[in-house]
């Protein structure tokens, strides 16, 4: 009993990391964001391949995306083209992928620490979070919710198949953050799983006080709140919408690597695990941090119990879970519709 | 009929297109395919595009339908075609189950419940012992006519498509009708919609259960088509494809599922030869480019296909037919004769600490044109919003005809006779100035769903639409009903609204600062019009800012100041009132 409640925390940390990073996107952009299970499995996969002494494709994917948000760039200011604005675009579209490139690729082959292959893989994966935006969904972000969810799920397809092609269909593993393990009767604790819990707390703390004490957080909730209102107060709103893919997509490559030592990961398991996630964030109703956090726990105890004692029917019941709590959500519906104008 | 005339032509040639000779056999294969997902696609079109509600688990519902075909057929040895209805009914009974639960949901939470179930789903077919878990149901007996089996992928051609036509047909029957337009009005929001007699949730849930009956008999004649069935083409990718193939074809189009279908099943079939040459790796290389494929529509042609080819075609006016001599019976008028027709009684509401209405009293007789005015934030929105029932009061009571509402829904009191329009003006765009009247006979017409899919709806339809026609030219618009609403002016907008309100035949009409954004010419005719309204025995209760409108026109006006009634009186009085000009002007202290 105790080991399902322990594994099922486990997993429900991750949840509880991928529901934050979903409720933060959906917060400031009104994106759900649906690919947030690829960044979750290219995170692990590029880890694990870098771990293996390989350069992964989704380094020369950084670059391509790069360079596809730089001409974005230049299409969309093409009439107020300053030099410090093309330099600044240069930089961070062109020069950022193309230095992470070369760092990899120098690296490749030789032992590296583990430290430096996590640090490579969540620069890859956050420079692809930011790109994605850009790309995606910064020239449709003044549209509705749907068209939004509707490019997520297109930006979803696309990602996984790309992971297909540079990750081949072999499930892989990566080597574990920490090999030590001791044991609390009757409960075994290895390292890794006592990483998923510090990061996962140390994540929600951050969270927390960038939202809450920072002027940037601020401006990243004002932005959610009122798009207009936050431009004319001088927030940047793009860039409010960058940053908060660049922390999901590394929130997202964190609990990959977090739990690619754990078990197996295929191209397509982090659409799963991402779902997941989501019957958090659902529950959660895109808004709560903690309730989000506790609600993923709750999915991952579940999750376990249910593997244990009715494994044919794991998925079926996590996802009828959202069920009840739909309902709930349906009939406290807000009797009052707000202008949409 | 004239107007399905190219529906016609279209099945002539799909019907010819098998005799073609040489035509390849595996183009017959693809056009299966297309019609199969055209049915589900047609679905969403009413589902998504018109209705506003996004799905991407329609391809769960193929799955009842075809697992209840496989179930019954093969262990029970049912003839397919008795299967079909019971098809049908699962689909349909799964969907008011589902339906009931996720319809009612605002925005974006209905999308990612039809993920989640769909998930679900897909899981529990496959796991099912009776479905025959991820290997399926094999060795489904195949569709026969008489001796005609249809095996051939060239037979059940004529099944799918069939099937493809009489269901276009159906649908837009159903969206030219009462109920179409119902469906229509709920992408504005729902408070118009409410107003006017429509039930938002059961509206829905119709739509829900049509698209999911749509998709079951795609399920049943795919059932039939592969003689086999298993888990996969039933999962949330599909349904993701499906939504895919509407959004291509043009969401908000009938014939836009069917074109989407046919797009991006041939898309599929050349990417899915040549990609692997281009790029030598391994499987699914179609779903990186469907994806950014995605991405880019929605960025550069948000409407699909269809509409852009549509504007390429000439125009044809679809002008409907209105018969003057038909006319709808006015609603039963009770207690013409009571003193008061509407009487607010110190009716009150707070939104937390704040009291927006405080215990404001007022009445409203027949045959008078009262005014509420107030400064900003004087609570006159608010206490609109009271009377017809969108926000429940704090306390006091509202009585209509000396008839107690106590918590009355909107729709309730607009069945009492009073119609409303609305400060932000709340029209479906896309839909002409006559079907946007005719929305507010809603209550006075009875066709149902079932009626208007079979055309058996004809009488009362022409009825409605005459009556809309003969509002809007007592309003006189008429220069303009067969515009698309979102193109009139603002002002003719406020009046188009003024002639759905007229349309539910109401005693008391109900107008929120009718007259602004409106130019003088336009003022004079409305007030003119509000005039001849009173002449013919209506009451109009208005809130307006415009002063010279308002007093050269109430007969009593009533003054709210931060949700307090602080005077009320004929017009003379209440410009001469003490009270009301401190409240406009500031203390003259």
């Amino acid at each position: 009993m105790l080991f399902l409640l322990q594994d099922g925390i486990t997993n429900g940390a991750i949840y509880a990391l991928l529901g934050l990073a979903l409720v933060l996107v959906f917060a400031v952009t009104r994106v759900i964001l649906i690919p947030q299970g690829e960044f979750v499995t290219y995170g692990a996969l590029t880890y694990a391949t870098l771990a293996s002494g390989q350069v992964p494709g989704t380094a020369r994917l950084a670059v391509v995306m790069g360079i596809a948000a730089f001409g974005l760039d230049l299409v969309k200011r093409r009439r107020t083209l300053h030099v410090a604005l093309i330099g600044r675009s240069l930089a961070i579209n062109i020069l950022l992928p193309v230095a992470i490139l070369a760092l990899t690729s120098a690296l490749a082959g030789k032992q590296t620490p583990i430290a430096i292959d996590v640090l490579l893989s969540l620069l890859i994966v956050g420079a692809i979070g930011l790109y994605l935006y850009r790309i995606a969904f910064a020239p449709i972000a003044h549209t509705s919710v749907l068209v939004l969810l509707i490019a997520a799920v297109g930006c979803h397809l696309a990602l996984q198949g790309i992971g297909l092609v540079f990750f081949g269909a072999e499930g892989q593993r990566g080597p574990p953050l920490s090999n030590t393990s001791f044991t609390i009767d009757p409960l075994r604790f290895t390292g890794q799983s006592i990483a998923v819990y510090a990061v996962t707390l140390a994540l929600i703390a951050a969270l927390w006080l960038f939202f809450g004490f920072t002027l940037y957080g601020k401006a990243l909730r004002a932005t959610a709140v009122n798009r207009l209102g936050a431009r004319l107060v001088g927030i940047r709103t793009a860039m409010s919408g960058q940053v908060a893919f660049l922390l999901a997509a590394v929130i997202g490559a964190i609990s990959g690597i977090l739990i690619v030592p754990i078990t197996t990961l295929y191209y397509d398991t982090g659409f799963l695990i991402g779902l997941k996630g989501f019957v958090a964030a659902i529950i959660g109703g895109l808004i709560s941090y903690p309730l989000t956090a506790v609600a993923a726990l709750l999915v991952g105890t579940v999750e376990a119990f249910s593997s244990f004692y009715a494994s044919n029917f794991k998925e079926v019941i996590v996802f009828a879970l959202i069920i009840p709590v739909l309902l709930l959500r349906s009939l406290a519906a807000p009797a009052v519709e707000e202008d949409q104008d | 009929m004239r107007q399905r005339l190219p529906v016609v032509l279209f099945a002539v040639v799909m019907a010819i297109v098998p005799f073609v000779p040489g035509m390849p056999p595996f183009w017959i294969v693809l056009s299966d395919n297309i019609g199969l997902s055209a049915l589900v696609a047609m679905g969403l079109v009413m589902l998504t595009g018109v209705g506003g509600l996004t799905s991407f688990g329609q391809a769960a519902f193929c799955g009842f339908g075809a697992y209840t075909t496989a179930v019954l057929t093969t262990a029970y040895g049912l003839s397919p075609w008795l299967t079909l209805p019971l098809s049908l009914l699962v689909s349909g009974v799964f969907a008011v189950a589902l339906g009931l639960i996720t319809v009612r949901l605002s925005g974006h939470y209905l999308p990612l419940g039809t993920l989640a179930w769909g998930l679900g789903l897909f899981y529990l077919f496959s796991k099912l012992e009776f479905l025959g878990r991820n290997d399926g149901i094999s060795s489904i007996p195949p569709l026969a006519v008489g001796s005609l089996k249809m095996i051939g992928p060239g037979t059940i051609y004529f099944a799918i498509w069939t099937a493809v036509i009489l269901c276009a047909l159906l649908t837009m029957n159903l969206l030219d009708s009462r109920t179409g337009r119902a469906i229509r009005a709920l992408r504005r929001g729902h408070v118009a919609a409410e107003a006017f007699g429509i039930h938002p949730p059961r509206t829905k849930l119709l739509v829900f259960i049509y698209a999911a009956v749509l998709a079951g008999l795609s399920g049943w004649l795919y059932a039939h088509f592969q003689r086999a069935v298993n888990p996969t083409p039933f999962g949330v990718q599909t349904g993701i494809e499906y939504l895919f193939v509407a959004v291509v074809g043009g969401a908000g189009y009938v014939w836009g599922g069917v074109l989407g279908a046919a797009i991006v099943v041939v898309l599929k079939e050349i990417l899915q030869d040549y990609l692997p040459y281009l790029f030598h790796g391994e499987g699914q290389l179609e779903t990186i480019v469907f994806g950014m494929m995605l991405v880019l529509l929605l960025q550069l042609a948000p409407d699909g296909v269809w509409p852009w080819l549509i504007r390429r075609l000439p125009a044809r006016a679809d002008r409907k037919r209105t018969d003057p001599s038909l006319v709808l019976p006015p609603r039963e008028k009770t207690g013409a004769g009571s003193d008061a027709l509407l009487r607010v009684d110190h009716a009150r509401k707070q939104f937390g600490g704040v009291i927006a209405v405080n215990d404001v009293s007022f009445d409203v007789r027949a045959r008078e044109v009262v005014a509420l005015i107030g400064p900003n934030g004087a609570g006159k929105s608010t206490t609109f919003n009271l009377i017809t029932g969108v926000l429940p009061a704090s306390g006091g009571t509202i009585s209509i005809l000396g008839k107690v509402v106590q918590r009355a829904t909107p729709q309730a009191v607009t069945k009492l006779g009073i119609a409303r329009t609305f400060q932000h003006v709340k029209l479906v765009a896309e839909m002409t100035v006559l079907e946007n009247v005719a929305i507010g006979a809603h209550l006075r017409g009875s066709a149902g769903a079932l009626a208007s899919l079979l055309r058996l709806d004809r009488d009362d339809e022409a009825r409605l639409l005459t009556e809309a026609m003969r509002q809007i030219e007592r309003v006189g618009l008429s220069a303009q009903a067969y515009s698309l609403a979102g193109n009139l002016s603002l002002g003719q907008q406020r009046i188009v609204e003024i002639a759905r309100a007229l349309c539910a035949d109401p005693m008391l009409l109900l107008l929120d600062e009718p007259a602004a954004g409106l130019r003088h010419l336009e003022k004079q005719q409305l007030a003119h019009l509000l005039r001849e309204l009173r002449n013919s025995g209506m009451s109009v209760l208005l809130v307006e800012h415009d002063m010279g409108f308002v007093m050269g026109l109430a007969d009593r006006v009533v003054v709210l100041d931060f949700g307090t009634r602080i005077a009320e009186g004929t017009p003379q009085e209440i410009k001469s009132n003490p009270d009301v000009i401190r409240a406009y002007l500031g203390a003259a202290t």
